[in-house]
């Protein structure tokens, strides 16, 4: 039963395909970091495109936004009670999380599909939190409670949102989106997932890019410590002594 | 105003890091202490990731030291040869450091062994030293006389051990073996907690070797500057985790705090230098003792965990 529901609706999302084309944009495909970056927000622009043959839908478009940043091995532990003091016992790995994932939409998700459709597409960020590819299960649910704090402290930080109001429509067919970046989102490449839904089924997707990387004095600086690590830390050294001599100097009053 | 960190990735106040440098130097100059168990947890509280801030408070550690062992030099308030000693020793007790680290680290308690060793270190010395002060206090005001200068005959057994040495700058004639141990020591704590081991050496050579206080601190701060810089470069070619730009704004700070606070330490009362130490040590193991204690109120955190290719 449930595989013949399945298949229906993969069937109704390929009879529908073509009928809607989504074009969108990207404001910035290459976000700079100079020495007062403190975050930045880049715009997604979007359209709508119908030929012919495109049958009147009976309601409006859906779109949801997915952003994610470049992957980090993460480690959640949990402290708890050992005797009188508090250690960290259990802990869960996230060996791919992204460092940054926000979601925004133009309405509710639980609005916009159904829950089936969204674990399977992964859509919403509850959904990818809780899929099963995100980390390795534990019997008896044990994994949910290191989710569900991966999501708070990674939200406290600003780097995992969802926000229903995402997502504006400017006309029928068209429509923008702002992706906040902390000025915490670390350098590295970005995906921006646009997805169209109407009446529950996703019509069209597609995938843009977007590069936050550091540049100039920045960029240098994190090239040399990288490339020439010996001379950097030797450099730096330097520094620090040249500067307890000049103290030194400056305040040599007795 | 804010400025972006290149290594650690993140922007930050430059006042607030000038005057946190300001705040740990002035303290790092009044005790001959190099801070960087101070310093640590601060850049960890503000954000920036934990290998960064150890590796980078090294740099400022650095700098307000050499600041410190020049004005010692110029005031002959550095003893040489104790001080080359000390590092002799604190090397080898830092390769004995690291190997402990790695193991500890492979049993996956790294954790709770540098808690635990925070808290014990840092409460059994700040209250030994309170100890000694309030009695201190106390026979000064009966009228006694502070017997804290070593008086003829007055030694413990283990100075008198075979290979003594005279130390002439800090008027001591005594083994050199227990103060290899006492070096060895510092270097293991140093590599195993990330700290310069300065709050260990001064209440050492003070009621160990009973040197006089001016000597003391010029000394530390020169065993300070040698253990560190090793620290810093070891820290640039293995982590990569230096980072230039927070490592000046630290050092700018410090230099001047470290400035004044040497000035007010010379003023200072030896008993009221030793009383205010130990309060400083205590507060903070009291600080590490209550986080393990406490029912945290967030009982999960996260760590990236580094990916070596």
């Amino acid at each position: 039963m449930r595989t013949l529901w399945l298949l229906l609706i993969t069937l109704a999302s390929i009879s529908s395909a073509p009928a809607e084309t989504l074009i969108t944009s990207l404001s910035n495909h290459r976000v700079l970091i100079n020495s007062n970056y403190t975050g930045t927000s880049i715009a997604v622009f979007g359209a709508i495109e119908r030929d012919a043959q495109t049958v009147a839908r009976a309601t409006g478009y859906d779109v949801v936004v997915t952003v994610r940043g470049p992957r980090q091995f993460l480690v959640v532990r949990e402290r708890e009670r050992l005797g009188p003091v508090w250690i960290n016992q259990e802990q869960q790995k996230f060996p791919q999380a992204p460092a940054y994932l926000s979601v925004l939409t133009s309405r509710s998700i639980d609005e916009i599909t159904s829950v089936q459709l969204r674990q399977r597409q992964q859509i919403g960020l509850r959904a990818i939190i809780n899929s099963p590819v995100f980390t390795n299960e534990r019997g008896a649910g044990a994994d949910r409670d290191f989710r569900e704090a991966l999501y708070r402290l990674k939200a406290q930080e600003g780097l995992y949102l969802e926000d229903e109001r995402g997502v504006t429509f400017l006309t029928p067919d068209i429509f923008r989106a702002s992706i906040p970046l902390p000025a915490t989102a670390p350098p590295g490449e970005y995906n921006v997932e646009v997805t169209l839904f109407a009446d529950t089924v996703i019509l069209a997707s597609t995938i843009t890019h977007f590069e936050l990387v550091k540049t100039g004095f920045e960029e240098q600086v994190g090239a040399v410590a990288r490339d020439w690590s010996l001379l950097y830390g030797l450099a730096t050294a330097l520094i620090a002594i040249f500067f307890g001599w000049l103290a030194n100097m400056i305040f040599r009053r007795d | 105003m804010q400025i972006y960190l290149p290594i650690a990735e993140m922007p930050v106040s430059v006042l607030l890091i000038l005057g946190m440098g300001a705040a740990v130097g002035f303290i790092s100059g009044l005790f001959g202490i190099g801070g960087g168990f101070l310093m640590t947890p601060l850049l960890i509280f503000l954000g920036i990731p934990p290998a960064v801030a150890v590796a980078t408070q090294s740099a400022q550690i650095v700098a307000s030291s050499t600041t410190s062992v020049l004005g010692a030099i110029r005031r002959d308030a550095l003893d040489h040869k104790l001080g080359a000693i000390l590092v002799a020793g604190g090397f080898v007790g830092s390769a004995l450091g690291v190997w402990f680290f790695a193991a500890a680290r492979r049993a996956g308690q790294l954790d709770l062994v540098i808690v635990v060793s925070y808290v014990t270190l840092f409460t059994v010395v700040g209250s030994l030293m309170l100890k000694e002060s309030i009695r201190e206090f106390w026979t000064k005001r009966k009228g006694g006389t502070v017997r804290l200068r070593r008086q003829a005959g007055e030694h413990a057994s283990y100075l008198g051990w075979p290979l003594r040495m005279r130390f002439y700058r800090s008027k001591l004639y005594v083994s050199v073996i227990p103060i290899l141990l006492l070096s060895l020591f510092i270097g293991f704590a140093g590599a195993l907690l990330g700290i310069g081991g300065g709050f260990i050496v001064v209440p050492a050579l003070l009621y160990i070797f009973r040197v006089p206080t001016t000597v003391v601190v010029g000394t530390s701060q020169f065993q300070i500057v040698c253990t560190t810089l090793v620290a810093l470069v070891l820290h640039a070619v293995t982590n990569q985790a230096v980072d230039m730009v927070l490592a000046i704004l630290l050092i700018i700070g410090g230099v001047f705090g470290a400035q004044f606070g040497a000035r007010m330490g010379r003023n200072l009362r030896a008993e009221l230098f030793r009383f205010l130490l130990a309060i400083l040590l205590l507060a903070v193991g009291l600080r590490f003792a209550l986080e393990l204690v406490i029912e945290p109120q967030e009982p999960f955190s996260i760590t990236v965990q580094e990916l070596r290719e």
